[in-house]
């Protein structure tokens, strides 16, 4: 079945592939995931503060955003941005923003919304009990929530966290709208260059499925060192 | 050094749960609350360090008012200790580092001093060994013991314990009786809520009964226990003594 596939096409495209494609891949999801997470994290605050009008503008985003599909936002934020920074700016021509800088704030904006669920949802499975102790020892506020209701909540939620990373590593191959190079349009390329697509799609696939898998594995393994024991 | 007076609380317009609570602990005072459950002593107790607010009514701690809007409700728990019915302590640190955190982040002590002052208050319950265990991994009379060193570390001008027993075993119930007797020996100003008649009784210079959230009685300890004035205080002293 192999016989007529030419694998050479993968070895002499490979650092092209890593350099390229999976450095860019790699690049955007670990920057879209801790920008998501900071953000997403504030959302999580703004839903849980107290304050109605923080809470509302919060949900409303969170709902907003899952209400979507990401392929669309990268699009429209990728054509419609720069016209919006005109409007602000008042400038006379669209401010041209880089594919890069585009879809990275992109996916920041899209995952923030799916972390902060998260983020919410593990923060509220700290009991009230804790908070009131901090505050009862004096700690404010955010110090309450830096030193003992945020690590506690981070680690209940780690593997969820990761496992939403996963799955951005593996979404942000819908930058292929926007014709940049990632890992999956780097193969693309070549593929189509050398018309070698059914090679070099399985070999993404297998890539793709590899990174994935050993990530999955290192999630169960970090969840058992930094589990708070119970 | 607790002033308490004419406070009311409302969890709803119709929900009353404390009514014109007024009474006072005066330096190195042991006061012990008690009556049954649902009488609001709890919530008395949390509105002294504003961990539960109150509408109308006054309390103040050593002269600061708590429902000042302006007053600096982190500085004033800082020197408020409180030791909770399920002990609270962070369960991702260890025990010397639960200690540790609000001297450090609150009182600005330096690392070293916090953790000589932690460990001599671990020694002090008993519990030097368990220093650098994590809570989960301690029982919990010594988990509570820990909570009752935790509350120390901050040199505090009072305690407040809120049903610090009713949450352990049987067995483990005397282990923090007696820190909390030795602590009132020393003349720690302390508001307990507990059902333990035997503590009251031994260390306990007045013992407020609450009832529906009502301070129905506020006697002396020989008082109390001798005659009660009202039927309910009666009612609920033959029934939690007659085990």
């Amino acid at each position: 079945m192999f016989s007529n596939f030419d694998f050479g096409v993968i070895i002499r495209a490979l650092p092209y592939l890593f350099y390229e494609g999976m450095t860019f891949t790699l690049m955007l999801t670990g920057l879209a995931a801790f920008g998501g997470l900071v953000f997403g994290t504030a959302i999580a605050l703004m839903r849980l503060s107290g304050y109605k009008v923080l809470g509302r503008i919060a949900g409303v985003y969170v709902d907003f955003m899952r209400s979507l599909p990401l392929v669309l936002v990268i699009f429209w934020f990728y054509f419609l941005v720069p016209y919006i920074g005109q409007w602000l700016t008042g400038a006379s021509r669209p401010i041209s923003v880089g594919a890069f800088a585009s879809s990275l704030i992109t996916f920041i904006m899209f995952e923030a919304a799916y972390f902060s669920e998260i983020m919410r949802a593990g923060i509220q499975s700290i009991s009230r009990g804790q908070p009131a102790a901090a505050s009862a020892l004096g700690l404010t506020y955010a110090q309450t929530m830096r030193y003992v209701v945020l690590p506690q909540a981070f680690r209940n939620m780690l593997p969820v966290l990761i496992t939403q990373t996963i799955v951005l590593f593996q979404d942000t191959s819908l930058v292929y709208v926007l014709s940049i190079t990632d890992f999956l349009g780097a193969a693309s390329k070549v593929a189509q260059r050398d018309g070698r697509l059914v090679e070099m799609y399985l070999f993404a696939a297998i890539v793709y499925f590899t990174i994935s898998c050993i990530a999955s594995f290192g999630v169960r393994r970090l969840q058992a060192r930094i589990a708070i024991i119970r | 050094m607790i002033e308490i007076s004419h406070v009311n609380k409302w969890y709803s317009p119709t929900f009353q749960v404390l009514t014109d609570c007024t009474t006072s602990v005066t330096k190195g005072e042991v006061v012990v609350v008690c009556g049954p459950s649902g009488s609001g002593k709890s919530t008395l107790i949390k509105c002294v360090n504003a961990l539960e607010p109150f509408q109308s009514g006054d309390i103040s701690v050593d002269g600061t008012k708590v429902n000042d809007p302006k007053t600096n409700l982190p500085k004033l728990r800082s020197r408020v200790g409180m030791v909770f019915q399920h002990f609270e302590l962070f369960p991702h640190l260890k025990i010397i580092d639960n200690l540790c955190l609000a001297q450090e982040k609150v009182l600005g002590r330096a690392h070293d001093n916090s953790v000589t002052k932690g460990m001599q208050l671990l020694e002090r319950v008993g519990l030097k060994e368990q220093a650098q265990k994590f809570p989960a991994q301690l029982s919990g009379g010594q988990q509570q013991r820990v909570a009752i060193a935790r509350a120390l570390a901050m040199d505090p001008i009072v305690m407040l314990f809120d049903e610090p027993t009713s949450a352990l075993d049987p067995e483990m119930v005397s282990e923090v009786l007696d820190v909390m007797v030795d602590l009132a020996r020393e003349g720690m100003t302390m508001m307990v809520v507990t059902h333990e008649m035997g503590f009251a009784r031994k260390v306990a210079n007045r013992v407020i009964f609450m009832d529906r959230g009502e301070i129905v009685e506020d006697a002396p300890k020989d008082d109390f226990f001798g005659k009660p004035r009202s039927d309910r205080a009666q009612k609920f002293l033959s029934k939690i003594l007659s085990h």
